[in-house]
């Protein structure tokens, strides 16, 4: 395929995944919106006012970067995940598969689309946190960089589990019993610096702490560990990751016998 | 002379858990051709088409399409294959025009492009009216033509149809018929199809491979396949009931019921003989049909034949 050719399967692909979480969303939008709602005025405005402040800020100050990471992280995710299963579990996958379409290309696609639905939802998000506090953005490029980079990593986490996938129970697996546990555990409702030593060591082998530290950095302009330290981390994650999907991929891994 | 459209060799395919589907296929297939892989279930015809098309890796061989060899360039010739596969692979929840849209965005053509192509394929096939519903509400043979209206929007040259009328009623397979013949005649697109419908192979094609456990045990013309047939069976209709089977010499001759006859007419042997024998018999013959059709009875001998040497020690 030629330059010209690529650039529009590309398109097609991201095209047709944005179709897909816009047409459905009540099931893709909406819910991740209420539930940001809920925790903003639990724990931002109901509990937070009797934590007091951590690391320096209002307690809804501290959480809103978490929360919006989070939203970020399980939609991009699960986008993937549910939609490549989708697509194996129709046998529509075998659409791209017959076609001339690069693998890098499919994966870059379902990556693309996952990012677009994780991105989406961050800013509803955040539009939601407005109505709870006020946002300064310490360091705003630094901030884009991170949260799309995050989207990205988790979007490929996704296509990965989904070509594992061989039923729909195998892609709830992951999101529920390792995903939420280390976003939960990854610094978005306290700062990993209230934890004894031995647990922050621990802390340290998540993965989600680096990106909510990092994220946080950017709005508030505070972190647990260092910033350079944990994009490295980020970008090396990202690396490994696509690299692992792209082999499989070309090894037809869960899509080919 | 031209490349063939399909050329394989030596094609095997070993599953995980140890079974030789294919054990060496050689297969060419001509420019041009419509041809029809045969062989009873399980027998590595969808497994073959399967490897041509990337959805099942081989274990062992060489395929080229158009003389391009897929080992080393498979997206130049993944362009000049259409493929519409046994089971529906399309996303139930979209629409009919993005799904056909989608397909030609695959093989990077622009929308520009890909419109009015999309709209002439699915006026050919019926479709054009069902453009904005979900692929669900679509019928069988409708989510069968639409496979075709999207195996064909990138013009490819070589066609390969998985069974593509099976579970369509009759109408709509005469139909489908002829529009495989019309681009098959018209636009030059090479055809191979898998069917369980004899029929349609006699109909359509030109040429015809029988496979058996895996391996091609016959590839001819239709003309010279049915040449070979010496044997038809007829079923004789008659006017009023009879309690056996009359005995007619040179002839095999069984009651199929009280009114119904089957007769094993031999090549060379005269059916206006087993008529007259009747007819001094005191039965009148009332109308007459083939039990099944030629190829059928051709078809069924062959993996009689080839499953009768396995057998033996």
């Amino acid at each position: 395929m030629n330059p010209q050719q690529i650039a529009i399967a590309l398109w097609t692909l991201v095209h047709k995944e944005i179709k897909r979480f816009t047409r459905i969303w009540p099931q893709t939008l909406l819910p991740p919106s209420i539930t940001m709602t809920m925790y903003f005025i639990i724990f931002g405005n109901l509990i937070g006012s009797r934590i007091g402040e951590m690391d320096g800020y209002s307690y809804m100050d501290f959480i809103v970067p978490g929360l919006i990471m989070m939203a970020v992280i399980t939609n991009s995710y699960s986008n993937v995940a549910s939609s490549f299963f989708s697509n194996k579990f129709q046998r529509s996958i075998e659409e791209m598969m017959v076609s001339p379409m690069p693998n890098w290309v499919i994966l870059s696609g379902f990556v693309l689309g996952g990012m677009a639905r994780g991105l989406g939802v961050g800013l509803i998000v955040t539009g939601v946190s407005l109505f709870f506090t006020r946002i300064e953005v310490a360091h705003p490029l630094l901030t884009v960089f991170v949260v799309v980079l995050t989207a990205a990593l988790f979007a490929i986490g996704g296509f990965i589990n989904a070509l594992l996938g061989k039923k729909f129970d195998d892609i709830s697996i992951v999101p529920t019993f390792v995903l939420t546990p280390l976003t939960y555990l990854g610094g978005v409702f306290y700062s990993i610096s209230l934890l004894p030593d031995f647990w922050q060591g621990v802390s340290m082998l998540n993965p989600i702490l680096y990106m909510v530290n990092v994220f946080r950095y950017g709005f508030l302009g505070v972190s647990d560990i260092p910033v350079g330290w944990a994009l490295a981390a980020v970008l090396a994650f990202i690396s490994v990751l696509y690299g692992v999907a792209l082999w499989m991929l070309k090894h037809g891994k869960g899509i080919r016998s | 002379m031209a490349e063939p459209a399909l050329s394989i060799r030596g094609l095997t395919k070993v599953y995980g858990n140890g079974f030789e589907a294919l054990k060496g296929i050689d297969l060419d297939v001509a420019q041009g051709d419509f041809y029809a892989l045969l062989g009873p279930n399980g027998a590595g015809k969808s497994t073959t088409l399967g490897v041509v098309c990337s959805l099942v890796q081989k274990t062992a061989g060489k395929i080229t399409i158009f003389g391009i060899d897929v080992d080393t360039d498979f997206a130049r010739a993944k362009y000049h294959l259409g493929v519409v596969p046994q089971e529906f692979n399309f996303s139930q929840f979209e629409k009919v025009i993005d799904i056909v849209l989608a397909q030609a965005g695959y093989y990077g053509m622009s929308r520009r492009e890909a419109l009015p192509r999309a709209e002439q394929l699915l006026r050919d096939l019926s479709l054009w009216d069902k453009r904005n519903g979900p692929a669900r509400m679509l019928s069988g043979g409708m989510k069968r033509r639409l496979m075709i209206a999207r195996a064909l929007m990138h013009r490819p040259k070589l066609l390969i149809l998985d069974e593509p009328t099976a579970g369509v009623d009759i109408e709509l397979r005469r139909s489908m018929w002829e529009y495989m013949r019309r681009i098959n005649r018209e636009e030059g697109v090479t055809i191979i199809l898998t069917t369980h419908y004899l029929e349609e192979a006699e109909s359509l094609c030109r040429r015809v491979g029988i496979i058996n456990h895996g391996e091609i045990v016959r590839d001819t013309s239709v003309r010279e396949l049915l040449a070979e047939l010496d044997t038809e069976t007829f079923l004789l209709d008659l006017a009023h009931p009879v309690a056996a089977a009359p005995e007619v010499e040179g002839f095999e001759i069984s009651r199929v019921d009280d009114a119904q006859l089957a007769v094993v007419v031999h090549r060379g042997q005269r059916l206006n003989d087993v008529f007259a024998a009747l007819s001094e018999q005191g039965m009148q013959v009332m109308s007459m049909r083939n039990r099944a059709n030629r190829l059928e009875e051709m078809f069924v001998s062959m993996v009689e034949d080839d499953q009768q040497k396995e057998a033996r020690p």
